[in-house]
């Protein structure tokens, strides 16, 4: 090979370098382990993290993962595949972008869905900017401090350097002036509480600005739409639609929108196509919005996405269908009231907002002391408790039988007030 | 690959699913389940009655339905219409799909500006460790100590590589990261009270990226032209430099595969008229073990995971793209939440494990064995294709179309798409195409260090061959893909004529 | 050869102008849809708009590529072309038959610093 190059050692592919950047120490890195070694590395360090049933949320949730899904997406021809820009031998990951599409778009109740976002808060960081592109002129962006506290903090980093003048508040409404371009809500506050956008959208329309919902999607099978909301567009995480915890991880953002605002939507899209044949076949399509053509007059610079779990999500609603969406609703509905009302009996807690409607999540006001609290549910192998705001968190999913919540509840009964 | 036309929604038949779940009020531990479906064993432990009916009252009465206990305002009116399949018809359904697919363990993937290594199988087993994935990320530190120690050892790791001070890796692509590293830029000049510095020089060479990101970041773009030898030049750039100027972003090598040999000069000037050096990190792989941008005056970079660290592209994500830096930026690492939580850790888990089994010795290879490939495939092709800068390239280079396109009297000439589509045909990726945008007929090769010289020599044969197919009659690579599940699309009435989702 | 039509004014990015009384009608020549290839959307402004000379209205878009327009005068949107929405192919099968936006111009002055059809002829080769 050096000789078909013209020379005689490797030094030489570096002849173009100047000396002083030829990195001439030695690497601080550990000696090559082989692949067994590797392995046990990891299984040991495994072993440092604590195993523990997990009854907390905030933006994570511990929903079941169907074997399935893990079986699929490590199809190589998946994994190992890049960015579908060659269409002919791309049809399986495009084909599959279409569906998660369409699936979005049915959750949501909106026209036109994105091909996948980072995750749900630079998601919503992003629809926030969209909305000051597709109201020209104005400059105000309202933000509802209900959100997730991740998702504010990611609005913050986001907006930051732009122009734009943010208002965070709790009463969005009261915010709304002729200068604002988009206002973002959450469908559950952070502290569990379904929210009532009642005549949020009209007040939004008359501004002349974009309403955004946040929304957690599996919820989405039994809560109102953003489209029936009047938002404009939705955002959101993906991840309680299949994809493990795996601290913070890959997750898959989502972003939809009505048909107007196609034009503005970040991020690749898929289309349907047709070959020369006239075979039905899928394509990136739009692409006159990207960052690749349009380069700094782009909306956003996202290029390579989350693709693959938004296959997670393809496969995980293919399996659970409208019925099975519905049920893991249920299931964790039923298992956080059942926790809730046993918390509330054992006397060590307040409710925290009484009567206002809960899903999976919801916040208790604690009589004992928070920490000592989260300790003896460390303690007791659960992550649970979860401080916001003052008040302690809990999230229930189908994943939890009530066995687990009833030692829960009893590692609270032997707290001291 | 083989045409399967079908989408999951219509395999739909009402009343089908793929899924299974508990009833609550049986939901329990596999050793009581087995305990109450043999009572006979005398042994009952639960409260739960034979015919599985709930007897807590919370499980019954108002608060046991969504509908029941919600007021109906908030509560979905639309009907859900996802598909009702069956485990099996999912299966077969994606297994279909994926068959339509190609990716690296298909063949060899040729993507300029992408580095399509090998993804090692081991990478994956540690990835889907239940160890690791079922842990939340707001999980107290103390119960989360290997995955910290993950995080702290690849932040080492890729220090020593890089030459930078510490990383994050909120970051989850190359863009993100770009974004993220012109914030610190940003938060740095911000903390001197510098707040005239809103301009960014971007070389005419680089990623489309580069631009976007910083638009997005609120910087003005300023472009720096190349010269003739494909480089940034130098005279070009001191009149730009100003106190205006915030950073200049540059790849290097860059996207011409050519090492910007004048960067000790550029770093420099850019430091002395007070701005940072950006360095975009999408072409890292040819330095890896041999030159440290961290040596070379860069401030801040970005690295992708995906792409350097072996970590496979899942059909475009989830990647990884940490930002490292030096001294001067160390204090504001923490000021910018780009993502939820902690980054993609589970990319970070499969980058690590990369590094452990290269390890110190074995580093030291990547870069020269890519670009010794780079280099011998370019020398291997340029008697058949335009080779417009002609020198030593790194791990990639830029070819500019067929030296002969095969075009005469009204037969027009094969052009790079057609090499591109004809390629497919004989069981090869593509190469990245009309990029950089400085040639018409840019056809951009980066072959990686994990090719074998047989795989190589075989894609050498071939563009050889289509070569000479076009100068025989370029209308073989305009009709191509013939071998591949579809033909060419229509793209134009697709974009026409938009159709989004089923 | 593109075709260029001498009753029409032409700016240095392309734009035709025709010009009706107060009002100028404005296009995209043949030249620059040749160089675009097949539009597959053209971004126009709102009826009401303002636009000024030199800076940009909108866009055309293809598969591959995205081009600014810009205005070759000043003054107030009056009309946009809404079958361009329909059929962004017009602008390639009849370039000076697919007009874009009428604009009310607000200096009639601003059209002695276009080009006529033979200087136009110049630059698009």
């Amino acid at each position: 090979m050096l000789e078909r190059v013209g020379l005689c050692d490797l030094d030489g592919l570096y002849s173009d370098v100047p000396k002083d950047y030829i990195y001439k120490g030695e690497y601080d890195l550990p000696a090559a382990m082989s692949e067994q070694q590797v392995r046990d590395f990891f299984e040991k360090l495994g072993e440092k993290n604590t195993k523990l049933k997990v009854l907390a949320g905030q933006g994570a949730y511990d929903h079941y993962v169907p074997a399935v899904i893990p079986y699929i997406t490590s199809r190589s021809e998946f994994l190992t595949a890049y960015t579908p820009y060659q269409c002919e031998i791309s049809q399986g990951t495009l084909r599959y972008i279409f569906e998660y599409q369409s699936m979005i778009c049915r959750l949501t109740g909106l026209d036109v869905s994105n091909a996948s976002m980072y995750d749900g808060p630079t998601a919503a960081a992003e629809a926030l900017r969209m909305s000051l592109a597709c109201t020209r002129k104005k400059n105000k962006l309202v933000v509802s401090t209900r959100l997730l506290e991740n998702v504010l903090k990611v609005i913050r980093t986001y907006m930051k350097y732009g122009t734009a003048e943010l208002v965070f508040t709790d009463d969005v409404m009261s915010a709304i002036d002729a200068d604002v371009a988009g206002v973002i809500v959450p469908s559950i506050g952070r502290h569990g509480i379904i929210q009532d956008h009642s005549g949020l959208a009209e007040a939004v329309h008359a501004a002349g600005a974009l309403l955004i919902e946040y929304c957690d999607p599996s919820a989405l099978a039994v809560l109102r739409t953003p489209a029936e909301w009047g938002a404009d567009i939705a955002v959101g995480d993906g991840q309680s639609l299949g994809i493990p915890l795996c601290y913070g991880g890959p997750y898959v953002g989502f972003m939809a929108c009505k048909q107007e605002y196609m034009r503005k939507l970040p991020g690749r899209i898929v289309g349907q196509a047709h070959d020369a044949e006239g075979k039905r076949c899928y394509v990136l399509t739009l692409q006159a919005r990207e960052q690749h053509i349009r380069r700094e007059k782009a909306t956003s610079n996202i290029c390579s996405n989350e693709s693959l779990m938004a296959l997670w999500v393809t496969v995980y609603l293919s399996l659970m269908g409208p019925e099975g969406l519905r049920k893991v609703n249920e299931l964790s509905f039923e298992g956080a009231h059942y926790l809730h009302d046993r918390l509330l009996e054992t006397g060590k807690f307040e409710e925290a907002f009484p009567g206002k409607p809960f899903l999976k999540e919801f916040c208790l006001k604690p009589l004992v002391n928070m920490e000592k609290l989260q300790q003896a549910l460390l303690d007791a192998g659960f992550f649970a408790a979860l401080e916001v705001d003052g008040y302690a968190s809990f999230c229930v999913t189908e994943k939890h039988g009530r066995e687990e919540l009833d030692a829960l509840v009893n590692v609270v009964k032997e707290l001291a007030i | 690959m083989k045409y399967y036309d079908k989408l999951i929604f219509e395999l739909s038949r009402p009343g089908r699913s793929g899924y299974s779940l508990p009833s609550q009020e049986k939901f329990s531990s596999p050793e009581k389940w087995l305990a109450d479906s043999f009572p006979a064993s005398g042994k009952k432990t639960s409260s739960v009655a034979a015919d599985g009916a709930a007897t807590d009252e919370h499980f019954s009465a108002k608060r046991s339905c969504i509908s029941a206990a919600t007021p109906k305002a908030l509560l979905r009116a639309a009907e859900l219409p996802l598909p009702e399949v069956s485990e099996v018809d999912v299966v077969r359904h994606y297994t279909n799909l994926s068959q339509m697919n190609f990716g690296v363990d298909t063949g060899f993937y040729p993507l300029g500006s992408c580095t399509m290594k090998y993804n090692p199988k081991i990478n994956e087993e540690i990835a889907s460790m239940p160890a690791f994935t079922g842990l939340h990320p707001l999980q107290p530190a103390e119960t989360v100590k290997g995955a910290l120690e993950v995080e702290k050892s690849l932040d080492k790791a890729l220090c020593a590589i890089t030459g930078m001070k510490s990383f994050t890796f909120l970051p989850c692509a190359g863009a993100h990261g770009e974004l993220t590293g012109l914030m610190l830029i940003r938060e740095y000049h911000l903390a001197r009270k510098d707040f005239a510095r809103t301009k960014v020089i971007v070389p005419d060479s680089a990623h489309g990226t580069n631009p976007a990101s910083a638009n997005v970041c609120g910087l003005e773009i300023v472009e720096v032209k190349s010269n003739s030898r494909g480089l940034v030049d130098v005279e070009s750039l001191k009149p730009l430099l100003g106190p205006d100027i915030a950073a200049i972003m540059m790849t290097n090598p860059n996207t011409l595969g050519l090492f910007e040999k004048e960067i000790g000069e550029i770093a420099s000037l850019v430091h002395s008229c007070g701005a940072l050096l950006y360095y975009d990190g999408a072409n890292m792989n040819p330095l890896v073990g041999k030159v440290r941008p961290g040596d070379m005056g860069f401030d801040v970079l970005h690295l992708n995971l995906h792409k350097t660290f072996s970590t496979p592209h899942g059909g475009g994500g989830p990647g990884s793209g940490p930002v490292g830096v030096g001294e001067k930026l160390l204090p504001y690492l923490d000021n910018v939440h780009t993502s939820g939580f902690h980054g993609n850790f589970g990319v970070m888990l499969r980058a690590y494990a990369y590094i452990l089994m290269l390890g110190r010795e074995n580093v030291k290879m990547v870069g020269p064995l890519a670009t010794l490939a780079a280099n011998y495939v370019k020398e291997s092709l340029k008697d058949a294709y335009k080779l417009p800068i002609d020198s030593v390239c790194k791990h990639e280079f830029v070819f500019d179309g067929l030296i002969n396109d095969g075009g005469h009297d009204d037969v027009h000439g094969a052009t790079t798409l057609d090499v591109a589509k004809r390629l497919l045909d004989y069981g090869f990726h593509a190469p990245t195409i009309y990029f950089p945008l400085l040639f018409h007929q840019a056809l951009m090769i980066e072959p990686t260090e994990s090719e074998s010289l047989e795989t190589l020599d075989s894609f050498i044969d071939v563009m050889h061959k289509i070569a000479e197919e076009a100068a025989e009659d370029p209308r073989i690579l305009q009709g191509a893909p013939h071998n591949t599940p579809i033909g060419r699309p229509d793209e134009t009435a697709a974009a026409r004529q938009p159709v989004l989702k089923y | 050869m593109s075709k260029i039509l001498d009753e029409l004014l032409y700016s240095e990015s392309h734009e035709w102008v025709k010009v009706d009384g107060n009002i100028a009608i404005i296009g995209v020549s043949d030249f620059a849809q040749s160089e675009m290839g097949d539009i597959t959307y053209v971004d126009v402004p709102a009826e009401g708009d303002s636009v000024n000379q030199g800076e940009e209205f909108g866009a055309l878009e293809s598969v591959k590529a995205s081009s600014e327009l810009y205005s070759p005068v000043s003054g107030e949107v009056v009309a946009v072309n809404s079958g361009l929405d329909a059929d962004p192919g017009l602008i390639n099968s009849d370039p000076y038959g697919a007009w874009i936006i009428k604009v009310e111009m607000s200096d009639k002055g601003e059209l002695d610093s276009l080009l006529g059809a033979a200087a136009y002829a110049e630059i698009a080769g």
